[in-house]
C-alpha cells in the first residue's frame, strides 16, 4: 500500500498544468485531494476527471491572493478531507506577458506576484501548518523556479517572488526543526504547460518535460518521505 | 467585568490570572501575563488543546415569504443536515434576547441563505426545548455545501463587540477540522512562540477536536439547556500522551471547557478508562464534579454567573474561585473570547518559586 494512502492533500493552481497533474498522481497514489483554482470550470474538470479514475478529489474555487481566502480555503480543506498532510504550494503567476524588463514593468504587476507567488503561500501555510505542528508530522512543498536564482532579464517580479519564496522555504524549515514538518521547495524545471507557452512562445514544446511526469516524480518522492 | 470589545494586539499577551488549590485562598492567587505561562508549567506536564477550526456559523437570510432569518448553527447532524438556532430580524449588534423571534417555521418550511438566496434549506425537525432550535437539510452537500457556508457565512460573535470579526481572529493557531461553530477561545492566546517554548522545557502537547456550540441563544428554555450534547474525537495519541503523563506524576491541563467535556465525557462513558475514538457527551462540570483525568484549566475569564465559570470551581474550590472573582472584579480583567485568562492548577505556584514571586503585583 503507498503510504500516501488515506492521507489529505491540497494543491494550488490545480485546474491545469503541474497542479492538475500532482492531483491526479496524488490521488492515484490513495491520496485524499483537494484542488484550488480560480476557475470553476477547469477546476471542475479536473476533479470530476479523478474522481472518474476512482480517485477522491474536491474543489475549492479561491484566489491564494485574496487576503480572506486563505483560513476559508484551510477550513474547507479540513472539512473535506480532514486535517491536512500536505500542501503543496504550486499557484503562480508571470504577470502580464510578453514579459517586461523591470523598468516597464507596472508597481501593481509586481504587486500582484508576490501576492499570489509568495504572500499566498506564506498565509495558507500559516493556515495550514500550525495543525501539523500540533500532529508532529506534515509536508509543506513551495514550487519554486530557476528563476529565482538566474537573473534572467524581463523576469523580474517572477523572479523576485520565486526567491523570496524560497528563502521563506528556509526560514520556515529552520523555524520547523524537530516539530516533524517538513518544507520543501522543489524546482520542476521547464515544462510543456500553458504558463511555459504564454512566457517563451517560441520554445520547443520537444524539449520540454511532460507535467505528469514531474508531478510522478514528486509524489513518488512524498511517498518516500511520508 | 467588562467584555474584551476587540481582540488584543498579540494574542499571547493579555492578562492571566493564575489559582493554586493546593495554596491558601490568601496565597493561591497571582496576576501575571499569559507570555508568561510556561513558569506555571513543569516537565512532564500535558498541555490538551481542542484543535476544532471555528466555522462560520451565522447565515442571513429569508424564509419562503421574504421575512428575515437569522440560523446560527450549532450542532453538525450529517453531510447535509445540522442544529440551528434560529433568530428574527436584526445581527450580531443586538444583544440576542432582545432579537425578535423567528416568523413561525414548522417542519417542512423552506429557507434561503445569501444575498441572492443561491443555499436553500428546509426544517426537517424542531426540538421540544423551543420551536428555535431545529434541523435544517441543505440543498446543497459536499464541496458545493461547504464552499456556500464559507461564501455566506460569519462567524457567531455577540453586542459587547465593537466590529464584525474577521474568520481569521476565531480561529486559533492549530485550527484543523471546522468541529466548532464558536471559537474554543481558551487556546486564542496560545502563540507557537509559546508553545514551542513550552516543549523546550518538557511540557508535552495533546489534541482532541470538540464542536463547541453556541454559548448564548437569547431564548431562556434553550440557555437553560446550554451546552447541548457536542461531538468530539480523541486520536489515540492523545489517550497515549494523557496515560503517560499521568504514570509518569506529570499534571493534565486542559485549554478549555470543551476539553475537559471531552476527556472527563469520554472516560465517564467507558468506566472512567479512556479510550480513543469519536463520541458524544452531554457532561455538565459542576462545582460537585470530581475529574478524574483533568489535573487543571487554562480558560478564558467569565463572569461568576457563567456555566463556564462554575465549571472552573470543580478544579479551583469555590473560596478560592471567590477570591480570584474578586481580583478579577477590582483589576479590570477583560471577559468572553477575545479577553484575558485565568489559570487553574495544582502547585503551579509552588513550581515557580521565586520568579512568579517578582510577578506578584
Amino acid at each position: 500500500m503507498s503510504s500516501l494512502q488515506g492521507k489529505s492533500a491540497v494543491v494550488t493552481g490545480g485546474s491545469r498544468g503541474l497542479g492538475r497533474a500532482l492531483g491526479v498522481a496524488l490521488a492515484r497514489a490513495g491520496a485524499r485531494v483537494v484542488l484550488v483554482a480560480r476557475q470553476g470550470e477547469p477546476l471542475r474538470a479536473a476533479v470530476a476527471e479523478i474522481n472518474a479514475a476512482g480517485g477522491e478529489a474536491h474543489a475549492v474555487v479561491a484566489d491564494v491572493a485574496d487576503k480572506h481566502a486563505a483560513t476559508a480555503l484551510a477550513g474547507q480543506a479540513a472539512a473535506l478531507v480532514g486535517p491536512v498532510d500536505i500542501l503543496i504550494n504550486n499557484a503562480s503567476t508571470l504577470g502580464p506577458v510578453p514579459l517586461r524588463l523591470l523598468l516597464d514593468t507596472d508597481c501593481e504587476d509586481l504587486e500582484r506576484a508576490l501576492a499570489v507567488n509568495l504572500v499566498g503561500p506564506f498565509r495558507l501555510t500559516k493556515a495550514i501548518a500550525g495543525s501539523m505542528v500540533l500532529r508532529g508530522a506534515g509536508t509543506v512543498v513551495n514550487v519554486t523556479s530557476d528563476a529565482g536564482r538566474e537573473p534572467y532579464p524581463a523576469w523580474g517580479a517572477y523572479g523576485a517572488s520565486k526567491a523570496a519564496l524560497e528563502q521563506l522555504g528556509r526560514i520556515w524549515a529552520a523555524e520547523l526543526d524537530g516539530t516533524g514538518v517538513r518544507i520543501l521547495s522543489v524546482d520542476p524545471g521547464e515544462m510543456d504547460t500553458q504558463m511555459h507557452a504564454e512566457a517563451m512562445p517560441e520554445a520547443d514544446r520537444t524539449q520540454l518535460a511532460d507535467p505528469a511526469q514531474v508531478a510522478a516524480k514528486i509524489v513518488a518522492e512524498l511517498g518516500e518521505a511520508n | 467585568m467588562r467584555p474584551a470589545r476587540s481582540y488584543p494586539k498579540r494574542r499571547d499577551d493579555v492578562r492571566l490570572l493564575v489559582m493554586d488549590p493546593r495554596l491558601p485562598p490568601g496565597r493561591g492567587l497571582l496576576e501575571t501575563r499569559t507570555t508568561e505561562l510556561a513558569t506555571f508549567l513543569a516537565p512532564g506536564d500535558l498541555l490538551v488543546v481542542n484543535d476544532a477550526a471555528t466555522l462560520p456559523a451565522s447565515l442571513g437570510g429569508t424564509d419562503g415569504e421574504g421575512r428575515a432569518v437569522e440560523a446560527r448553527l450549532i450542532a453538525a447532524r450529517d453531510d447535509q443536515r445540522f442544529a440551528a438556532v434560529l433568530f428574527g430580524a436584526g445581527d450580531w449588534r443586538q444583544r440576542t434576547e432582545d432579537r425578535p423571534p423567528p416568523p413561525a417555521l414548522p417542519v417542512g418550511a423552506a429557507l434561503s441563505f445569501g444575498a441572492g438566496g443561491e443555499l436553500r434549506a428546509r426544517v426537517v425537525a424542531q426540538s421540544p426545548l423551543s420551536p428555535r432550535l431545529v434541523d435544517l437539510e441543505f440543498a446543497a452537500h459536499g464541496d458545493a455545501l461547504w464552499a456556500a457556508l464559507y461564501a455566506i457565512g460569519r462567524p457567531v460573535q455577540y453586542s459587547y463587540l465593537a466590529h464584525d470579526l474577521p474568520l481569521w481572529a476565531v480561529q486559533t493557531v492549530y485550527a484543523a477540522r471546522p468541529w466548532s461553530f464558536e471559537m474554543p477561545s481558551a487556546g486564542r492566546p496560545l502563540s507557537w512562540e509559546l508553545l514551542l517554548a513550552l516543549r523546550r522545557q518538557g511540557v508535552r502537547w495533546a489534541a482532541l477536536t470538540h464542536a463547541a456550540g453556541l454559548s448564548a441563544t437569547g431564548d431562556p428554555a434553550l440557555d437553560a439547556a446550554l451546552p447541548l450534547p457536542e461531538r468530539y474525537h480523541i486520536p489515540a495519541a492523545t489517550v497515549r500522551a494523557v496515560g503517560e503523563a499521568r504514570a509518569r506524576g506529570g499534571r493534565v491541563v486542559a485549554v478549555g471547557t470543551t476539553v475537559v467535556r471531552a476527556l472527563e465525557g469520554a472516560a465517564l462513558t467507558n468506566g472512567g478508562v479512556l479510550r480513543a475514538g469519536a463520541g458524544e457527551t452531554d457532561l455538565r462540570i459542576t462545582p460537585a464534579f470530581r475529574p478524574r483525568l483533568v489535573d487543571g484549566v487554562l480558560s478564558g475569564v467569565h463572569a461568576a454567573t457563567e456555566s463556564h465559570f462554575q465549571l472552573l470551581a470543580a478544579f479551583a474550590g469555590p473560596p478560592l474561585l471567590e477570591a480570584a472573582a474578586g481580583h478579577a472584579e477590582r483589576a479590570g480583567f477583560l471577559t468572553h473570547e477575545l479577553g484575558d485568562s485565568m489559570l487553574v492548577l495544582p502547585g503551579a505556584l509552588e513550581a515557580s518559586g521565586e520568579r512568579t514571586a517578582r510577578l506578584v503585583r
